[in-house]
């Protein structure tokens, strides 16, 4: 009831439909592309697309190596994706968890986990993520891990502020006066008055790991090489863009709809939820 | 008859730069079974005392002299631990605000059995028919129906009533209200007040009652504590009070509230020179307790 009245919302239902593209793209790809996105054809490399005057048979044509630029688009969807779930989760928890503890108990702690994150927050975070998958070395754990250890902050700092928030309100204090330990108060009390900013910041995370992933796998520290991924698949097309323009910007325009639908979802939820646009 | 609340020699200080003083010398007691009415202006520490007896005072404020006994228990610097076995169980609490006093999301049915299951250990099943009878026991029509809303489904009176059936769930020997009624309207006020009485007289609760409205309190309490600046200035038993105030600030504070019925009446303020003569004497405590 309540989630059908969000998708009346423009930008959240452009925002879920993008998310539900990437959905089917990731979880049907073997289906949805008739090559592989690995098998070389180099007879028949640099077609143009399909739609632009080419062959029928590659719809977003070719790259060097003749492999199907639609299919390595589609399959390059399963590492965004899963990059954007599982990093923009754990963070969220991670951050959720510290700016909680911070929010509610005040005080030391507080001020403990608020410096930390002002330090963690004044470090470049593009040149540490670079550092962290350096370190690490390449993989998509990297990626997941790079942005769990640089975004926690993003969600820490906007958790503890409405915790604090919350905590000012007179249903804590009921809570305490019937006698619910500070534990419980916590996760039963402010926790589901936290959540749709969660859900909110959640999104916009998703959005932005997207494009960590790509930077990271355009500068070669993602997947292996081979694998497609849509930063690497910018990083192979900037050599021929003279030639071949739809080898970058075909997999520009994947990362741009996604981080598009994926703001404006997070948005759209936010106008949506908050109460005081709401009235 | 010894007291089941029993506030001695109460100091609080707020931690500030010059440190300043909240509650000066305040004693209190209240017998089982009693409703003693504390009144006062805005300010004048009713809810601060409120706020100590609970365990609830603000971080930044310390207890520097005196005691609260409760059941003949000091309860003044309990563990945190301790305080949560009390408070639901002996000591309960209704809060001012109805409209903000309840978690807006969660249901009405959760909100009553949190306590009931913490404090009484109850079954989900058994807690849930529980406070289907307690929301009975507050006179809320269709008890089943409203276990199942939200806090923004029920009007400001239906929730205090919420509230109340809360603070009454595990019949405690005392409950502390702290205006509630101030924030609802007139006719739902009286409404209140007489669940209060009615549910106070069945099981016997000792309440300590909050107000700044003589008019309640006259109705209401047994006794009545005047505050002003952090001090008791006098108490004594409800009809001795209204018939011979023996404090000039509770003269004064009798002259300052209308009265129906002598609506011809002229409304007296509160006299800047005894207000500035209980600043002075204030002052004075102050240099002598420092």
């Amino acid at each position: 009831m309540k989630a059908l009245a969000l998708l009346r919302n423009p930008r959240v239902a452009f925002g879920m439909l993008v998310l539900l593209a990437l959905f089917i793209a990731a979880a049907g790809a073997p289906w949805l592309s008739s090559y592989d996105p690995l098998e070389q054809d180099l007879l028949n490399s640099f077609q143009s697309p399909g739609v632009a005057g080419g062959d029928d048979a590659h719809p977003l044509g070719t790259d060097s190596l003749g492999r199907d630029i639609l299919a390595r688009l589609i399959y390059g969807a399963r590492p965004a994706l899963i990059v954007a779930f599982v990093a923009a989760f754990f963070a969220g928890l991670l951050g959720t968890a510290l700016g909680l503890a911070a929010g509610y108990a005040g005080g030391r702690l507080d001020a403990a986990i608020s410096r930390l994150v002002d330090v963690w927050m004044s470090f470049p975070s593009v040149l540490l993520c670079i550092v962290l998958a350096a370190v690490l070395g390449a993989g998509l754990h990297t990626v997941v891990i790079a942005i769990i250890v640089i975004d926690w902050t993003r969600f820490c700092r906007v958790v503890r502020a409405e915790t604090m928030l919350q905590k000012s309100h007179d249903y804590v204090a009921s809570a305490v006066t019937i006698g619910l330990g500070p534990g419980r108060i916590v996760a039963s009390e402010i926790l589901p008055n936290v959540a749709p900013l969660l859900l909110t910041l959640f999104t916009l995370e998703m959005g932005i790991a997207i494009v960590v992933e790509a930077i990271l796998s355009f500068v070669g520290l993602s997947v292996s090489s081979g694998m497609p991924t849509w930063g690497g698949l910018i990083q192979e097309g900037r050599l021929y863009v003279n030639q071949a323009w739809w080898l970058m910007a075909a997999p520009m325009a994947c990362i741009i709809v996604a981080v598009l639908g994926l703001n404006a979802l997070g948005d759209g939820m936010r106008d949506e939820i908050d109460p005081v646009k709401a009235r | 008859m010894s007291a089941l609340l029993d506030i001695r020699d109460l100091d609080l200080w707020l931690d500030a730069r010059p440190p300043r003083r909240l509650l000066r010398r305040v004693s209190l007691q209240v017998a089982p079974g009693q409703i003693v009415g504390l009144v006062g202006e805005s300010g004048a520490g009713k809810t601060m005392v409120s706020r100590v007896v609970l365990g609830i005072a603000p971080a930044n404020t310390r207890v520097r002299h005196g005691s609260v006994v409760f059941d003949g228990r000091d309860i003044t610097h309990l563990s945190e631990a301790q305080r949560r076995h009390l408070l639901g169980r002996e000591i309960a609490f209704i809060p001012q605000n109805p409209m903000t006093a309840l978690n807006p999301v969660e249901r009405i049915e959760s909100q009553i059995t949190d306590v009931l299951r913490m404090h009484l250990d109850l079954d989900r099943a058994a807690a849930r028919d529980r406070a289907a009878t307690l929301l009975r026991e507050v006179h809320l029509r269709e008890p089943e129906k409203i276990l199942r809303q939200y806090p923004h489904e029920l009007s400001g009176g239906m929730r205090q009533r919420v509230l109340i059936a809360i603070a009454f769930a595990c019949k405690p020997k005392l409950v502390i209200a702290d205006e509630p009624t101030t924030a609802l309207d007139v006719t739902v006020q009286k409404q209140i007040l007489q669940l209060i009485r009615e549910l106070q007289r069945n099981s016997g609760t000792a309440i300590l009652f909050i107000t700044h409205d003589l008019g309640v309190v006259a109705k209401l309490c047994d006794r009545i504590a005047v505050m002003h600046g952090g001090r008791v200035l006098e108490s004594a038993s409800a009809a001795q009070l209204f018939a011979s105030p023996v404090h000039d600030y509770t003269r004064a504070l009798f002259a300052a509230t209308p009265r129906f019925d002598r609506p011809g009446d002229e409304l007296k303020p509160i006299p800047a020179a005894l207000t500035r003569r209980l600043v002075e004497e204030a002052r004075v405590l102050d240099a002598r307790n420092a």
